[in-house]
């Protein structure tokens, strides 16, 4: 970030007095993602156990299992590492992913009946997470930078207030034209996410549920379900044993402990 | 050795570790189009394969120890049939540093059509002529863990032969290899060996620098007199494993869907000193036509110092002789992978010799069914191959393989 860039801000803040005072739903959207952005800072690093629960039209199910660590980076996206445990055949296949604010993110995947490291494009963003509904662009840290914002309204969900905006994806290579945001007004909480493609068309809704609190701070849904209304499937990500204490830093997240990952 | 075992037992029973089996079981049919260039072949091979996995980690995941014996029985090529412990080794992890003692694996590398730099690890060739099954290695590795870099020192006591098909087995060279082997070394296969390795990610670029100093993972071949039968025909020939030295570069980079590889290694020890080269991309179109589906296109020149035909007369008169096939030879794929829930994948390719030397095949498809099980198919060949070529024992080896896997 340039001074310049710093300044504008700042600028723009002096200048508010003599304009017509209220925010733009552009400049409120953005103050609401960065408040939540800055309510969830500060975590350092978890781990968590991740069952995904993958249905298709006629209702059959598979499930995977993976264990997952993140780490915090200050001033830019958190690292993180997934090691598969289902199905069995990708048992120890680990994913490291690097996320930044800016730029592609990096990521390598370990290949462990090969015991080889792969790096791999990030241009799949919009590609399925593990054959599931889950995109990796859904699953990845959101940084507020990756998109823009517009306010849309307030209004009651399952009677939470809560408000309404868009973000749209700046990145080109996003899955998406726009997502639709209900995020409760109490605890900066995302309730619902509805995912619009390319063709401006309804996708895919995701609704969270069984949220829980850790280290007195940090909310965490324990039960995410993301719904695809063009095909018909459904994938239920149910996250448990969440370890805020893990403790863990860079060297858990280099290429060294993705292939030790078991 | 008792007080070892002893303080090992210690290890592994420390409370609060977390411990798992894991592994398959596979059934494997190996099939061929046409009849054997020699008679004592056969048509059709079957065989089982075996290969669980027990490991265990303790004191917060900074000490692991893992245990990983290999089994195969083949329905008709004896040395196919072999057993190996691929991995039983000690792992343990410090804030800059790390060590791994025992049986291991290491792979290096980043190319698809040849693994040039990948060496600290025998290839288990019976197993699959892709050359990917490795034998487990003795070593006692050191990783230093810096900001210029990852250091890794390899000390590797014992060397294990390289794996060749029996007489009766398929596909292999027209001549079947020797099980007697030669050594340069008097030490033969006591020979300690070493390497070491730097490599680092910086920005967009992966880059690894190694070098290895010891006995010859790829042998050459000789053919001693007792190998043939006056005046020109060979009945066998011996592997020879010299000491070599070998530098190796791998780079990686990645722009965008550009994946771009390259993998470069100069070899001496084996006459003429070696060098060859491996380059290329991969590009990747994700969701294509708004599918789920990726569609990689790959593209990689080859080049060998290595001639790829073999000189006979230099061959009867005792010389040893080394080949390789990828003289001058141009890679393209595609790997089609669907992204759905059973994991289905095809990759198709084609090594093209740009000499006239012939060209090969390569399709692999694999899908899961149900939470379990695994079907995999290859089919692999080779057309157009000049009468003295490396590869033109394997003209009547067109295949196809099928193994159904069980993981658990």
């Amino acid at each position: 970030m340039t001074i310049s860039d710093k300044l504008l801000p700042a600028l723009l803040l002096c200048l508010l007095p003599f304009g017509a005072g209220a925010e733009s739903p552009v400049e409120k959207a953005l103050g609401i993602a960065q408040e939540a952005d800055r309510r969830d800072s500060g975590f350092g690093s978890y781990s968590n156990d991740v069952k995904m629960i993958l249905k298709n039209k006629q209702g059959r199910e598979s499930v995977r299992e993976i264990r997952s660590k993140t780490l915090e980076v200050a001033d830019d996206g958190d690292k993180s590492l997934v090691i598969f445990d289902q199905p069995r055949d990708v048992a120890g296949t680990a994913l490291l992913s690097f996320t930044h604010r800016e730029g592609p993110d990096d990521q390598w995947l370990y290949l462990p009946a090969l015991k080889r490291v792969k790096r791999i494009a990030s241009d799949n963003k919009s590609g399925p997470f593990m054959g599931s509904e889950f995109a990796y662009e859904d699953i990845a840290s959101q940084e507020v930078e990756k998109y823009t914002y517009k306010y849309l309204r307030d209004e009651t969900l399952d009677g939470l207030d809560v408000f309404v905006f868009e973000r749209y994806p700046q990145d080109e290579k996003s899955g998406y034209t726009r997502q639709v945001i209900w995020l409760d007004k109490e605890h900066y909480k995302e309730r619902k996410i509805e995912y619009y493609d390319r063709k401006q068309a309804l996708l895919k809704t995701l609704t969270f549920a069984d949220y829980q609190q850790f280290r007195d701070s940090f909310w965490r849904a324990q039960d995410m379900h993301m719904v695809n209304h063009q095909t018909g499937k459904s994938t239920r990500l149910l996250q448990t044993n969440y370890d805020f204490a893990a403790d863990l830093d860079d060297r858990d997240f280099d290429k060294n402990s993705l292939k030790r990952a078991r | 050795m008792k007080r070892l075992l002893c303080a090992l037992a210690c290890l592994l029973h420390t409370p609060g570790a977390h411990a798992e089996w894991r592994g398959y079981v596979s059934a494997e049919l190996l099939g061929f189009q046409e009849a054997p260039r020699d008679a004592r072949q056969h048509d059709a091979y079957a065989s089982l394969a075996f290969e669980p996995e027990y490991f265990r980690e303790w004191n917060r995941r900074d000490d692991l120890f893992t245990f990983k014996p290999y089994f195969l029985v083949d329905s008709h090529d004896d040395n196919r049939t072999h057993a190996d412990i691929r991995e039983l080794s000690w792992i343990h992890v410090a804030r800059d540093w790390e060590t791994n003692i025992g049986i291991s694996k290491v792979y290096w590398g980043v190319t698809e059509a040849v693994h040039l730099v990948d060496i600290i690890n025998q290839t288990d060739l019976v197993v699959n002529e892709d050359g990917e099954d490795k034998l487990g290695q003795p070593m006692a590795k050191l990783t230093l863990i810096r900001d210029y870099g990852v250091v890794d020192l390899f000390v590797l006591p014992g060397f294990r032969e390289r794996t060749f098909p029996d007489i009766e087995g398929r596909p292999r060279f027209g001549i079947p290899v020797n099980d007697d082997v030669l050594y340069e070394s008097g030490a033969e296969e006591l020979h300690t060996d070493f390497a070491v390795r730097w490599s680092h990610s910086i920005g967009e670029f992966d880059i690894g620098v190694a070098h290895f100093a010891g006995t010859a993972r790829e042998p050459r071949f000789v053919v001693l007199p007792a190998d043939f039968t006056p005046p020109s025909t060979i009945a066998k020939v011996t592997p020879l494993y010299e000491i070599i030295n070998q530098t190796s570069l791998d780079l990686q980079a990645i722009f965008g869907g550009w994946l771009l590889k390259l993998e470069a290694i100069v070899r001496s020890g084996q006459g003429k000193r070696v060098r060859a080269v491996a380059g290329g991309y991969e590009y990747t179109f994700v969701g294509v036509n708004d599918s789920q589906i990726d569609i990689g296109i790959i593209t990689e020149y080859l080049y060998d110092s290595r001639s790829d035909d073999i000189n006979l007369g230099a061959a009867l008169a005792g010389q040893p002789f080394s080949t390789s096939p990828f003289q001058n030879d141009l890679v393209l794929g595609a790997r089609f992978t669907l992204n759905d829930a059973a994991s289905s994948e095809l990759l198709a390719s084609m090594i093209v010799d740009l000499d006239g030397g012939g060209q090969s095949y390569n399709l692999e498809a694999s899908r899961r069914f149900g939470d379990s099980w695994k079907l995999s198919l290859e089919a692999r060949g080779v057309m157009n191959i000049p009468a003295n070529n490396v590869l033109s024992g394997f003209e009547d080896d067109n295949r196809f393989r099928l193994e159904l896997a069980r993981y658990f």
